[in-house]
């Protein structure tokens, strides 16, 4: 038997893309609620993300690095029409990164203006990730109303973050700001829930294929466990967080466990919507795909590699568990 | 399409210029940490903890920075070179595919452990993170400049429809210039991160003289730069005759040779002439350049004739250069003499602590000068006699390019001024 390595590579793309989606989305969630809280409690969610941010990014490297390792050609093709929102992304992204130093490093006015950039370098990045995923759906269509579409989805991205943000805080927090973080929670499923109608309305209408592929009687009985299981993960969330909310003890990480599978069954349907196309209906994986040289070096490495990055990932978040302290960011 | 080639070149260069600084630094800054840490476990002394705990501050920031900056790097590759990864994607991807595998995800993630762990973890777990992220920081330059190294002196691949295809993996990571360009790297990161050391530590004490650990820091990158400097004296020598064997076009433009002849000067100055392709003021001497490069002043060298049309621009390589080889050698006798007026434990007068500090970032201009060197002498090939430059580039128009150009100057520029100012500040006030 021969392995289908550029399936197992498209495999491995999507893995790394969801893992950075689920980790970084957290903690650019967290920055876009900083606006919302006070001084002192900025401090303590900056250092709820502060040991996790630099491996969290790390991911989106790795689903870009796979792209390009795997799929050179699609890599070219995708990031050379995204090219102006994903400037923007990095741009935000570094801003927001070096923010995270400089927001303590820095005085007086520059120290505000660091706090600031943090929010908002947030936010740019995350709007631009979801148009970039609106704009890579259709296929990178010219025109007004898919332009609208992408930004739709870059808004709807940005409230999934919110509330990815929102329940990590419900988990590391305390007191009164565990209380406004399940006030943000509720707030974030709201945002979330108009989103995920409206782009599920919308993406079959913009997108032939998807159409297609979703309207297809029989199969779409069977589909239609997908939006199901989201709405009831939805109430579940929204149920915990009056439980908590009314001072009941436990289970505190339940409402990011939800939300995390809210955006892994989003994830499973974008790529039932995809597959096999690596740009949609242009190139399918096996077109792009690299020669098989390259695929099986990568290939030896990524299987020796993968379960210690998943060990000391692990062994990283056991040593920061418990909740989040303005002392902790001690350096 | 020239102007776009133009933007495109000089946005990537931005991208690198700025983002090389940050690893530059923290390769060998990580390995300074690794000591101070070993050594208070060992001492218990609050002068190495103290040290420790400035200098992780100054590793914490400058990390981020090269890791936000290196972001860029992974997209541009994509946006701004198509056309490299569709001719050379299958040696270049996986290199770079195992740099993130091996390196980068170590030091992100023991990274967190390394700055706000130390009262979480036992000591002994802590300097291993501490291990872990040296090791990843050296481990990442090593991928970095075998693809380098294999884009300047290609080797182990073949040629499969059109593309370039790895026979020989080992061939392609330990291909011709790559050894001399590795040691080159870790000795100049290792330079630069003894003077900025020793640069900070010196603003310290002028500010406060009698700090103890300041004193230290200035003395321990006086002794590591006075050991590394000569090394990199002998291994920048051996790189250039490596250079000269297997990229005589970019020598011919370091020594602004113009024509193939018998014992040739070595050019110390001079102003080279691109439309007359020859040089003036020349300040030069008689078969310096033979003996150097063939040690026999009768030997014959190539000239820039030899590959015309197909050689680097003369000026920016022959001048870049001369600023390399000249504040190296500063830095020598810097080290040299500091060592000397430094031996055991004296107290430096102000003005050699003006001079240290004034020499900070030396080892920051030294570095981009040698890449441009490198760099700029590999043109007009992005892969030596594979790819040319001019044939990689992308689609993104001049309007895109200029726009999103003139967002990462101002982008870098605010960075790099913050950086700097929480730099010189948190050494003036020494926390």
């Amino acid at each position: 038997m021969t392995l289908d390595l550029p399936l197992i590579f498209a495999a491995l793309m999507g893995a790394a893309i969801l893992a950075y989606v689920v980790l970084d989305g957290y903690d650019l969630g967290v920055g876009m609620l900083m606006p919302a809280a006070s001084a002192e409690e900025q401090d303590v969610m900056v250092a709820s993300i502060g040991p996790f941010w630099d491996a969290n990014e790390t991911w989106l490297v790795l689903g870009i690095g796979i792209l390009l390792v795997a799929f050179p050609v699609a890599h070219g093709m995708v990031l050379g029409a995204l090219y102006v929102p994903v400037t923007v992304m990095l741009i935000g992204l570094m801003l927001r990164g070096v923010a995270f130093e400089l927001r303590v490093k820095a005085e007086g006015w520059h120290a505000e203006l660091w706090n600031w950039l943090f929010w908002f370098g947030s936010f740019v990045a995350s709007l631009a990730q979801g148009f970039m995923l609106g704009r890579y759906i259709t296929g990178f269509e010219p025109g007004f109303g898919y332009v609208l579409f992408a930004l739709a989805v870059g808004g709807s991205l940005c409230g999934g973050y919110v509330l990815l943000g929102a329940t990590w805080l419900v988990g590391r927090t305390e007191g009164a700001l565990q209380r406004k973080a399940l006030g943000w929670t509720r707030w974030g499923l709201l945002w979330v829930a108009l989103g995920v109608a409206l782009v599920s309305v919308a993406t079959p209408l913009a997108s032939e294929t998807v159409r297609e592929r979703w309207f297809d009687f029989p199969r779409t009985a069977a589909l239609m466990l997908l939006p199901l299981a989201t709405a009831g993960v939805w109430l579940w969330i929204w149920r915990e967080i009056g439980r908590l909310a009314r001072g009941r003890a436990g289970g505190e990480w339940r409402p990011f466990a939800g939300a995390v599978a809210i955006f892994a069954l989003a994830f499973a349907g974008l790529a039932y919507s995809l597959f096999p196309y690596v740009v949609m209906d242009r190139l399918t994986i096996w077109d792009a795909a690299a020669h098989p040289s390259a695929l099986k070096f990568v290939a030896v490495g990524t299987a020796i590699v993968l379960p210690f990055l998943a060990g000391y990932t692990v062994f990283a978040y056991r040593v920061f568990r418990g909740k989040a302290r303005t002392g902790l960011y001690e350096h | 399409m020239d102007d776009t080639l133009l933007l495109a070149r000089a946005q990537f260069g931005l991208n690198i210029a700025f983002h090389i600084l940050f690893p530059s630094l923290t390769i060998a800054l990580a390995w300074f940490l690794v000591y101070f840490r070993v050594r208070y476990e060992r001492t218990r002394e609050a002068a190495w903890l103290a040290l420790y705990r400035f200098w992780v501050k100054v590793f914490a920031l400058s990390f981020a920075m090269g890791v936000v900056s290196g972001i860029v790097m992974s997209f541009q590759f994509g946006t701004n070179w198509p056309g490299f990864m569709n001719i050379v994607g299958n040696i270049a991807g996986p290199l770079l595919a195992y740099e993130v595998l091996t390196a980068f995800f170590l030091e992100a993630t023991f990274l967190g452990v390394m700055l706000f762990g130390m009262n979480r973890v036992p000591g002994w777990l802590h300097i291993l993170s501490a291990v872990m992220v040296a090791a990843g920081t050296t481990i990442s330059a090593f991928w970095i400049l075998a693809l380098n190294s294999w884009m300047q002196t290609p080797a182990g691949h073949t040629v499969v429809d059109g593309v370039i295809v790895a026979e020989d993996w080992w061939q392609v990571i330990f291909n011709p210039s790559f050894p001399y360009r590795f040691a080159h790297m870790m000795l100049a990161s290792g330079l630069t991160a003894s003077f900025v050391i020793a640069g900070l530590a010196a603003w310290r004490m002028l500010a406060a003289p009698a700090d103890g650990s300041a004193r230290r820091a200035l003395g321990i990158g006086t002794v590591v730069a006075a050991v590394l400097a000569p090394l990199q004296v002998l291994v920048g020598d051996l790189h250039g005759l490596n250079t000269l064997e297997h990229q005589p076009a970019k020598i011919a433009a370091i020594e602004a040779i113009w024509r193939t002849e018998r014992a040739v000067p070595l050019v110390l100055f001079a102003i080279p002439n691109e439309e007359l392709r020859r040089n003036e003021f020349a300040l030069e001497i008689p078969g310096g350049a033979s003996l150097v490069l063939r040690h026999d002043a009768e030997a014959e060298i190539q000239g820039l004739d030899a590959f015309a049309p197909d050689h680097p621009p003369v000026a920016p390589v022959f001048f870049a250069f001369r600023v390399m080889v000249g504040i190296g050698l500063a830095m020598l006798a810097l080290a040299w003499y500091g060592a000397w007026r430094l031996r055991r434990g004296a107290t430096p007068p102000a003005w050699l602590l003006w001079i240290y500090s004034g020499f900070t970032f030396s080892g920051w201009i030294a570095v981009l000068a040698g890449w441009l060197v490198t760099e700029i002498g590999r043109q007009p090939w992005l892969v030596t006699g594979i790819l040319r430059t001019s044939e990689a580039a992308g689609e993104a128009s001049g309007a895109e390019l200029g726009a999103s150009l003139t967002g990462y100057i101002l982008a870098y520029a605010l960075m790099l001024s913050a950086y700097l100012v929480v730099l010189t500040h948190m050494a003036r006030k020494g926390a």
